[in-house]
């Protein structure tokens, strides 16, 4: 039990704080969060930044153009950056964490160097085309069509839960290659391809979530073609494909938002002081709670991030313990919040109202609770199959 | 930075669980509950106590020097787990304290009581009373393994403990105090320990309903195959390994707000898990016979020890700077 950094890593920290200390002050206002070029436009500078730095793909194999840090080393660069209020991977998001670790996985080298570079140097977004109206936490029942024609896929169908779409250049899309039938389970018939948003038959339509914001898009799809050269994989293998992706977020998607919400914290045990809502035990008490909470999903990160480590970057089911927690975790951080800022949650004004809004897609998105409920009892317990 | 156990502390985990099963399996366990000398008052096991001492389990945190392990809070809390697991009766948290400094006690030879609240556990039992006892009143205690004692206005004996700080866990440093008594440091010190007792509750009552799930059969098939019976041991596990995080990060930082929160979890993982349990064992979780009661009345046992839920939540709350 070590919590403490080697001589490299309190060097690497030091060199990443004095770099943050000297490049935030120059960064541009941030945009509005409704100007979706904007946000493109400063999201990729940033990204070119870290690129300039030599802090893109921190965790990237080197073969891939990154530099093979070690978990531990991204858990200091993503609580690093959190704490100097650098901004967030925003646009890049899917690149970074789940498309380019896809390509670099499994693409063919003339695919590597097609996309991973643009990706590392922000010259390229990319979109997540998986969900489907009819295909959430069922993922593997997406029943997106690809038909092979000649030296291109045909695709007809639609996607929802897009993040990024309106401004994206590519979509890492999962589309069913073959029909399910009594032979062939869902996850069986799915395929990987790129597909570039600007093809012909690709709608995007923004869809306004419960908060107001547009963060999600709807994209339609009419037989839209896809080169053949654009699948990763083979056919009917991007099932496992995908779970590659998925793995590489290492236990660390949360890192910067457990950081904040430490912060957060802070903040409102500071406003519940200044407003007298302090005197509430009850409200006193449930701030003393999540003190606790967070502190508690900070180890239990750092356990996570520990057990990757030694199994060569892989992570193991702690994740979807760390996340049933830490959903939880933030919507009672911001129901506080409510009751610390009494009638004022129901101002829009206020940052808190709007991120309780937020928070409410924790508990949904990447996995419901349920879902991650059943993963924990089946895959970590051994509990038998069933419904 | 590596959060893991090592190798010599997964050693010691594994030995002192075998040890506990050799010597306080389910058969003394139930015996202790059950045979002669359970009523109206348990009997601390003497033999068992002297074992205890020889395998250093009191010892364990002071230096070779003086007689002990030299090891440190890490493995004391991995030790106290395990007596959590094991449902160890005895005033455990007391002795270990009282090490080095209560002759005796490090070997198993001195049994140890701890004054540091309102109620006072095994208090007839202990050749050694730290802290004031007078008007002490027994209870007739919920857990048929802690006889409990009532001594008014005792919660003042703990000394105050502000909220900073940190506790080095040395066995030579803590445990010391001015007339026999004890400082502000046991008492963080005590809390860490009764944490990890809650945890390794936590994860035995886990395993014992996970166990019972893939067994008991209700139409047609387990009952861990049905989703309702598996989300209630998925969050089982949840709050099991979150009071792990919290509790094993409070034993290498030593922090004294960290152990409020450590508490404070781990009680709270000990005592809905216990519920859970008793919940997916149906009619049998109700009944004597099972062990799930046992847990339940322990870990409510400490959970009121201090930092109690309310106490943890207002230390934590101050120390939001």
């Amino acid at each position: 039990m070590d919590l403490t950094c080697t001589e490299e890593e309190e060097e690497f920290r030091a060199r990443l704080r004095a770099w943050l200390a000297a490049t935030l002050p120059g960064l541009p206002p941030r945009p509005d969060p409704r100007d979706w070029p904007g946000r493109r436009a400063y999201d990729t500078a940033w990204q070119r930044r870290l690129y300039d730095a030599g802090y893109a793909g921190l965790h990237w194999p080197a073969d891939a153009g990154g530099h093979g840090a070690t978990p531990t080393q991204h858990l200091i660069f993503l609580e690093e950056t959190e704490l100097a209020g650098a901004p967030y991977v925003g646009a890049n998001f899917v690149g970074l964490l789940h498309a380019g670790p896809t390509i670099a996985a499994e693409g063919t080298l003339a695919q590597r160097s097609r996309w991973l570079p643009p990706i590392l140097r922000g010259d390229e977004i990319w979109c997540q085309g998986f969900s489907e109206p009819d295909a959430g936490s069922d993922l593997a029942s997406l029943r997106t069509r690809a038909v092979r024609d000649g030296d291109a896929y045909v695709v007809t169908g639609s996607k929802i839960w897009t993040s990024h779409a309106e401004v994206a250049d590519w979509c890492e899309l999962l589309v069913r290659t073959r029909p399910v039938s009594a032979d062939v389970p869902g996850h069986r018939g799915i395929t990987w391809l790129a597909l570039p948003m600007n093809a012909p038959g690709v709608t995007v339509r923004p869809l306004r979530t419960l908060a107001g914001t547009t963060e999600f898009a709807e994209m339609f799809l009419d037989e839209v073609r896809v080169p053949a050269a654009h699948r990763v994989g083979e056919e009917n293998d991007g099932w496992r494909v995908t779970m590659v992706t998925l793995s590489f977020e290492r236990g660390t998607a949360f890192v910067g938002e457990v950081v904040a919400c430490r912060r957060t914290l802070r903040a409102l045990a500071e406003a519940a002081r200044g407003n007298g809502r302090w005197d509430d035990q009850e409200v006193r008490r449930a701030l003393g709670r999540l003190n606790a909470e967070f502190t508690a999903l900070w180890r239990l990160t750092q356990w996570n991030v520990s057990e990757a480590q030694r199994a060569g970057g892989v992570p193991g089911n702690g994740g979807s313990v760390f996340k049933l927690r830490y959903s939880h975790a933030r919507q009672e951080l911001y129901d506080t919040a409510a009751r610390v800022l009494g009638p004022g949650c129901l101002d829009l004004a206020h940052d808190w109202t709007t991120d309780r809004l937020s928070s409410l897609s924790y508990t949904i998105a990447a996995g419901t609770s349920q879902i991650q409920r059943n993963i924990v009892a089946d895959r970590v317990l051994g509990l038998p199959k069933g419904r | 930075m590596d959060f893991r156990l090592t190798d010599d502390q997964r050693a010691l985990q594994e030995g002192v669980r075998k040890l506990l099963e050799g010597r306080f399996g389910r058969e003394r366990l139930r015996a202790a509950v059950d045979g002669p000398g359970a009523e109206p008052v348990p009997s601390l096991d003497r033999a068992l106590w002297r074992e205890l001492g020889d395998a250093g389990f009191f010892g364990l945190r002071l230096p070779e020097r003086d007689g002990g392990v030299g090891l440190g809070l890490p493995e004391a809390v991995l030790a106290f787990e395990e007596a959590g697991r094991a449902l160890l009766p005895g005033p455990l948290v007391a002795t270990h304290l009282a090490a080095g400094t209560v002759p005796g006690a490090a070997t198993g030879k001195t049994v140890v009581a701890r004054v540091d609240g309102e109620l006072v556990e095994w208090l007839d039992a202990a050749d050694h009373v730290l802290g004031n006892a007078a008007g002490a009143v027994p209870v007739r205690s919920v857990d048929p393994l802690t006889p409990l004692h009532r001594v008014p206005g005792a919660a003042g004996e703990r000394g105050a403990v502000t909220g900073s700080g940190v506790v080095t866990g040395s066995g030579a440093e803590s445990g010391s105090g001015a007339a026999g008594g004890f400082g502000a440091a046991d008492a963080v010190l005590a809390a860490l320990l009764t944490a990890a007792e809650q945890l390794g509750s936590a994860g035995r009552t886990t395993e014992a309903a996970v166990r019972y799930a893939r067994e008991r059969e209700q139409f047609g098939r387990p009952i861990g195959s049905f989703q309702a019976v598996k989300h209630l041991c998925a969050q089982m596990l949840v709050r099991t390994e979150t009071a792990r995080a919290a509790v094993y990060g409070a034993a290498v930082t030593g922090d004294a707000v960290e152990i409020a929160g450590a508490k404070l979890l781990a009680d709270d993982a000990a005592v809905r898990n216990a519920r859970d349990c008793l919940q997916v064992h149906g009619g049998m979780g109700f009944t004597w016979e099972a062990d799930v009661h046992l847990h339940l009345k322990r870990a409510w046992t400490r959970a009121e020890r201090w930092p109690a839920e309310r106490e943890a939540a207002e230390l934590l709350a101050a120390a939001l700077r």
